[in-house]
């Protein structure tokens, strides 16, 4: 194992911890201001990569695509909340997890009804095709980079966003409390549905920069999903900052663990045996992290309302 | 007299010989049409319906469901076909594990099944049934093909597949024949769709090749992300994970790649002809290897129909048996354990008229069965 080895896993880790960041900040602003399980967040996250996918062949670049991938996101996530979400906020969280998957199933067989079933094609842009020499003789993806810029700028923004604007500072107040900020005459619904269009475009973002790796198919936000809960739930509901430690910590273990725990494993069994069961046990190693950091900290690392 | 008996022997012989050809059969087609997977199950209803239209041939009626790539709807399809459709005979099943589930249960009750795709090793060695035929391979095969092509090609392999079953019997099949230097054996996650980590192993192991078997999206994302990585040592996989379904979606990423296939559009005979272009003409879309092995179902199903009547199952299997088709992959014949001995190739990705598509290189196995057969008594 050469340090640029471990180098290249640490930047794996982080990318994948920036991906999830984008979902998990959408997601957690959502719980955080109206209280909402939003299970559809996948779906929006499907819907930025098909946006990009179908722009970016018919306009052949792929900046274009990534711009409607925001705003097709952010404008299904704004109906979204016009026309369902907005019932739900008095309702129990059972209720809005049904209605929220009913709205996955709606938006995977609308979008295979429209696309069909076949996976789309999107690629890298020219521009960060290929990869860049790292120290230690290693090699890196240009792209992988360039999404880790693109996360850190978009955690810098929404820090900045939330703490330093008229709007952050609404979104604030109504995480604190809903009925006094509408009775100061702030226009809860509108403050509620840009919240959620901003999650949204965030979602999307993130389903488009994915969609270059990876193949753009009905039903791929909801892998993505299930880890946007799990580091929403560790880094503490309502918290973007929680949400960016979160995320970092889930990409890093468990990109580390699939690239140790088969190592670690083979020092006492043979090698043919070590690496099913290696697999197995990196693939539980986010969820042992979850379980052992709610045992210490119930509320997640960085809950919003202490 | 003589004239009356004649004309009654020759009446007598017409109607029941029309009798036996117009018996009417009723397929049970349960695949997948939606979900992920649903490209799969697409290719192959098309491809079962396409030898149906070609024939011509008015006495069978296909009666479709989706089973959502779930074992448990399968199963519940499976029972209310056989039940209350009244199918003669099952078939379309994509996924091993669902084959699993519904097959036993099928043949149990004296229904036909006849595999378009998965072929897991439970059911071709002991557990092997009269009323099962598979129309495809058996699932260790592609990988062995591999195998043994890589042992002229490379001298020490990273070899990865899912940690699941099929996952597990693709490295024991390319192990099965590949007697060079393993550099590394990896298992991901099924559904995996980040190879990040899995690509700077490769990059750090020092192999000359990777045998990759991961099919439908997961072989789209680990090809993207590996003509990213820089890694330049060559790929080479099973061919349905490099199938038509997945091509274009994958792209110029996928250019050079071998993959092996008991089928390839190009193969050079009559029936292939006929298949692809009637293919491309109904859908408007090249065929996969899905496709195909549906097609070659349905032929089977076809052919057996004018040789026997549905109403006598031993019978009818007997004349599966002799798989007296045309198959667009030329030879085609049923071992013991009624799954085909085939021709193995090893294809290359390629572009043609901007379509990227597979190009045999090499024949790797000529008249391939498979590892269990020996084990299959009945």
């Amino acid at each position: 194992m050469t340090f640029s080895l471990v180098l290249e896993q640490l930047l794996n880790g982080v990318q994948l911890g920036v991906m999830l960041f984008l979902m998990a900040a959408g997601l957690t602003l959502i719980f955080g201001v109206m209280g909402l399980i939003n299970l559809a967040h996948g779906s929006l996250y499907m819907v930025g990569a098909f946006a990009c996918a179908v722009v970016a062949a018919a306009t052949g670049s792929f900046w274009l695509g990534l711009a409607a991938s925001l705003a097709f996101a952010a404008a299904a996530g704004a109906l979204m909340e016009v026309v369902v979400i907005r019932r739900l906020y008095g309702r129990d969280h059972l209720d809005q997890v049904l209605a929220t998957f009913a709205l996955i199933l709606i938006f995977s067989e609308g979008t295979r009804w429209v696309f069909g079933s076949f996976p789309l094609y999107l690629d890298i842009p020219q521009l960060l095709q290929g990869a860049v020499p790292l120290p230690g003789g290693t090699a890196y993806p240009l792209y992988r980079l360039a999404i880790i810029v693109t996360g850190g700028l978009v955690a810098i923004g929404l820090t900045l966003l939330i703490s330093r604007t008229r709007l952050g500072m609404r979104i604030r107040a109504g995480e604190s409390d809903r009925e006094m900020i509408a009775a100061l005459g702030v226009d809860i619904r509108t403050l509620y549905t840009l919240v959620f269009a901003l999650g949204s475009a965030l979602a999307g973002l993130a389903g488009a920069m994915v969609g270059a790796l990876q193949s753009v198919q009905v039903g791929m936000g909801e892998p993505i999903l299930i880890l946007a809960f799990v580091v929403i739930v560790i880094g503490g509901i309502g918290s973007i900052k929680g949400a960016l430690i979160g995320a970092l910590l889930v990409g890093v273990v468990d990109t580390m663990g699939r690239f140790l725990l088969p190592q670690i494993v083979g020092l006492f069994m043979s090698s043919a045996q070590a690496g099913p069961v290696g697999g197995a046990i990196a693939s539980m190693l986010i969820y042992l992290l979850m379980a052992a950091i709610l045992a210490i900290k119930p509320r997640g690392l960085f809950p919003a309302q202490a | 007299m003589k004239a009356i008996l004649k004309a009654a022997t020759m009446a007598l012989a017409l109607g029941s010989s029309t009798l036996a050809m117009a018996e009417p059969i009723k397929v049970g087609l349960i695949t997948t049409l939606s979900g992920g997977g649903a490209g799969l199950g697409v290719d192959t209803r098309d491809g079962f319906m396409l030898a149906i239209k070609q024939s011509g041939n008015k006495d069978i009626t296909v009666v479709t469901e989706d089973d959502a790539q779930k074992p448990e709807l399968a199963v519940q399809i499976a029972d209310k076909m056989i039940q209350s459709d009244n199918v003669d005979i099952l078939t379309g099943i994509v996924w091993s594990n669902l084959l699993m589930a519904v097959v036993p249960g099928a043949v149990a009750q004296g229904k036909l099944y006849i595999s378009t795709n998965a072929a897991p090793a439970a059911l071709a060695g002991e557990k092997c049934d009269p009323l099962y035929f598979n129309a495809a391979y058996q699932n260790d095969n592609l990988h062995e093909a591999m195998g043994e092509y890589a042992n002229k090609v490379y001298k020490k392999m990273f070899i990865m597949a899912p940690n699941y079953p099929a996952g597990k019997d693709s490295l024991t099949g390319f192990k099965r024949y590949y007697k060079g230097e393993l550099a590394k054996e990896v298992y991901t996650q099924v559904g995996q769709t980040d190879y990040a980590a899995e690509i700077a192993q490769i990059r750090a192991s020092g192999a000359d090749g990777v045998f990759v078997f991961l099919p439908g999206g997961m072989g789209i994302s680990f090809m993207k992300q590996y003509a990213q990585s820089g890694v330049k040592i060559p790929v080479i996989g099973p061919g349905f994970s490099f199938s038509q379904d997945v091509l274009p979606a994958i792209g110029d990423a996928a250019l050079g790649v071998k993959a092996s296939g008991q089928w390839s559009k190009d193969l050079d005979n009559e029936a292939n002809k006929k298949f692809v272009a009637g293919f491309q003409k109904e859908y408007n879309r090249l065929p996969s290897l899905y496709a195909l092995q549906a097609y070659d179902a349905a032929q089977l199903i076809l052919s057996a129909s004018s040789k026997a009547s549905i109403k006598d199952v031993k019978a009818f299997a007997a004349a599966l048996n002799k798989a007296d088709i045309q198959s667009p992959r030329g030879k085609f014949k049923f071992n013991n354990n009624r799954h085909p001995i085939q021709d193995i190739y090893v294809t290359e990705v390629v572009k043609e008229n901007g379509t990227l598509t597979n190009k045999i290189v090499e024949k790797v196995f000529t008249d391939h069965g498979d590892a269990y057969a020996k084990d299959c008594k009945k």
